[in-house]
């Protein structure tokens, strides 16, 4: 991630590792909420979720499965069912509304201005239809050029994501590509209409280590070519140190803490992202027992009252007047540094991450 | 290159062993009609009828000659060709000779070769009718799910199945008059006289199955539209119909065209109730006849034509399945 390469727009002005820098952002999330209304209840995936991601930057979205991170991230895209999700707040993308948009105008956004990448490439590639005719067919949905020049389009860019033989294979099926290739095609598609807005999510969670490497590298490669904003959906804290500017970590479709990764990663100040830092594995050193966070994720019909975290929070006892059971704690600056912020009652996080967290982690 | 000469090994493996199946079924029923007790030579003799006379219609059709010599007879007739001997008369029978008609008077072949353009026609037709109404119901319920328009597509298909095909047929001859008369006229003596003839076999065959093929279509482009493939399309930006049409029907097709190539190698094996009550003289109606009046070569004729469609359209629905997926291969 090098300063601002020559040539490149100019209203972007980057201060590394600063959001609290005066940055436009390209993707503006306010207030989002998505709602599912079920035979059981409401099911309340997203609740009142707000970030930005400028231009050239990452963030990466981080949480266990079912905290809201890929359905927040599908509402960017406009990608629910209307007659199924009830989705409030306001989602702007380069200026654009994007929650009220017609029908009409979604097809023209989605897969332009902003793209996506989907987890499992096996399955988001149509078994039936060759790798280039569907990557043609997101290039010629929003390019009015023939065949013959879309198909050009797609062997560049089968050839740019480092597909080997791009003319050969652009004639092939998916199933005679391999997981790692399979996913670089998928990002080839997501990329063909020079997005400014990607979305990634969990791309590398199907592929193994060594492929995952590169195709990590790609996804940055290609950000630092596009000058795109990037948001990166992963459970994988290894993923997000390699990649991400920022990190908003998710509970119960909200944001739990929100800052530069370096903050975030070294010295977190919500005990969830505590939770999420010692179940990481040690690979060096002797081997110790996993510390897994106690409990499961909550049930969205039924979100725990006050902080939707505290079933499984060893601190709350810390915390005065039940607060935690009967108190929504606000997403505000915990320390003096503006940049970050964290959702949770506790006074002192930051010493207690010193003194008793800390000396836990591998 | 190599591709296409693994698909010519497979369809040559594949034409040989429906020859072989076709043979077994043949020596079955063969041996299932001809041991049986009946008496053919006294049927066609009548019920005033001396034992000489009967001895000799017998030995003049060969029955009296032994089941396996029988048989072969058959077989060489199959091939080759074989003679006749009705009333001191010698009839050749050019091959494929699948014997004679005691009670018709004909050749089998020739009453097959009569009685299948109007199964065919029958059942393509109808086909086409049940197929268009089928998977397009289907379509759009699949898309609406769980709406009041579902509910009353899924709604009709069960008071439609729930009413026996015969009943079904019964009342359209009855009480749709203003469908042209039926009957059977060959489509290259006169287009339009074939079809308004053929019509109301058409709609019933069409109507009936149009509930199951909506109930497949329904469930099966359900499960497409929900397939990650679908999502991916919607992100591309490409119009909700495009996503439906091109991406969710063509996964959503394929197994209903397998239960399509099964179905209607069933309904070519004969169309009985629709041929009965449409008076048309078809496979259906042939064989019903034949199984009154023990005019066993009619039904042997009859079984081998069953079996004969039954294995080639088995062959065909696994050859399309290759063209509709590209995973699938042959070998």
């Amino acid at each position: 991630m090098s300063d601002q390469t020559p040539g490149a727009p100019t209203t972007v002005t980057r201060v590394p590792r600063d959001p609290s820098a005066n940055e436009e952002a390209y993707l503006e999330v306010n207030d989002l909420q998505v709602q599912f209304p079920t035979a059981d209840g409401l099911v309340r995936a997203v609740q009142g979720l707000s970030y930005s991601v400028p231009l050239r930057r990452t963030l990466a979205i981080v949480g266990e499965s079912g905290s809201g991170k890929s359905v927040s991230s599908m509402a960017v895209l406009g990608l629910h069912d209307r007659k199924v999700a009830r989705i409030t707040g306001s989602i702007k993308v380069g200026g654009r509304e994007v929650v009220n948009m017609s029908d009409k105008d979604l097809e023209g956004f989605r897969g332009g201005d902003a793209a996506m990448i989907f987890q499992d490439p096996q399955s988001s590639l149509h078994p039936y239809f060759t790798v280039g005719n569907q990557i043609m067919e997101s290039y010629r949905a929003h390019n009015n050029v023939s065949k013959r020049a879309a198909k050009e389009r797609a062997v560049d860019m089968l050839g740019r994501v480092g597909i080997p033989n791009p003319r050969r294979r652009v004639d092939q099926y998916p199933h005679e590509f391999s997981g790692g290739m399979r996913q670089r095609a998928m990002i080839a598609m997501a990329l063909v209409n020079d997005p400014k807005l990607l979305i990634a999510d969990e791309p590398t969670t199907a592929l193994d280590v060594t492929v995952q490497a590169q195709i990590l590298d790609l996804i940055a490669d290609l950000q630092r070519d596009f000058g795109s904003a990037v948001v990166f959906i992963t459970h994988d804290l290894g993923v997000v140190a390699e990649i991400a500017d920022d990190i908003l970590v998710m509970y119960a479709g909200t944001a739990v803490e929100h800052g530069p990764v370096n903050k975030i990663l070294g010295q977190p100040l919500h005990p969830y992202a505590w939770g999420l830092l010692e179940s990481i594995p040690a690979l060096t050193g002797d081997p110790q027992p996993l510390h897994p966070i106690p409990g499961s994720p909550p049930s969205l019909l039924a979100v725990p009252s006050g902080c939707p975290f505290h079933p499984r929070c060893e601190f709350k006892d810390r915390v005065p007047d039940d607060w935690c059971t009967t108190l929504r704690p606000d997403l505000i600056p915990r320390t003096a540094d503006l940049g970050r912020s964290s959702r949770c009652h506790l006074k002192d996080p930051d010493r207690i991450f010193e003194t008793e967290i800390l000396p836990r982690l591998p | 290159m190599k591709e296409e000469q693994a698909v010519l090994l497979y369809i040559l493996r594949r034409v040989l062993s429906a020859i072989s199946v076709v043979i077994v079924t043949l020596v079955a029923s063969f041996a299932l009609f001809f041991f049986a007790p009946t008496d053919p030579a006294g049927v066609i003799c009548g019920p005033r009828c001396t034992p000489e006379r009967v001895a000799d219609i017998e030995s003049s059709l060969g029955l009296d000659q032994p089941k396996v010599e029988q048989i072969a007879l058959y077989m060489k007739g199959i091939v080759a060709g074989r003679e006749y001997s009705t009333g001191g008369v010698v009839r050749h029978c050019d091959a494929p000779c699948l014997g004679y008609s005691y009670t018709l008077g004909q050749p089998v072949t020739k009453l097959i070769a009569a009685a299948l353009p109007v199964t065919v026609s029958i059942v393509l037709g109808g086909a086409v009718v049940y197929l268009i109404v089928g998977i397009m119901a289907g379509t759009i319920a699949a898309q609406v799910r769980g709406t009041s328009l579902d509910r009353f597509v899924v709604g009709s298909t069960l008071v439609v199945q729930a009413i026996p095909y015969f009943v079904f047929a019964l009342l359209i001859a009855l009480y749709a008059t203003f469908l042209p008369d039926s009957g059977y006229h060959p489509f290259l003596d006169n287009p339009f006289a074939w079809a308004s003839g053929l019509l109301a076999a058409w709609l019933t065959i069409g109507v009936t199955n149009a509930a199951s093929y909506t109930r497949y279509s329904r469930a099966s482009m359900i499960e497409a539209l929900g397939q990650d493939f679908v999502r991916t399309a919607t992100s591309k930006g490409i119009s909700r119909r495009r996503v439906v049409y091109r991406h969710g029907l063509r996964a959503g097709l394929t197994p209903v065209v397998t239960i399509f190539g099964i179905d209607l190698a069933f309904q070519l094996t004969g169309a009985i109730f629709t041929e009965s009550i449409f008076n048309l003289p078809g496979i259906g109606l042939l064989t019903l006849r034949a199984f009154n009046q023990y005019d066993l070569p009619v039904l042997m004729g009859g079984v081998l034509i069953g079996s004969v469609v039954l294995v080639v359209m088995n062959l065909v629905v696994d050859i399309v399945y290759t063209v509709l997926d590209p995973r699938v291969r042959l070998g």
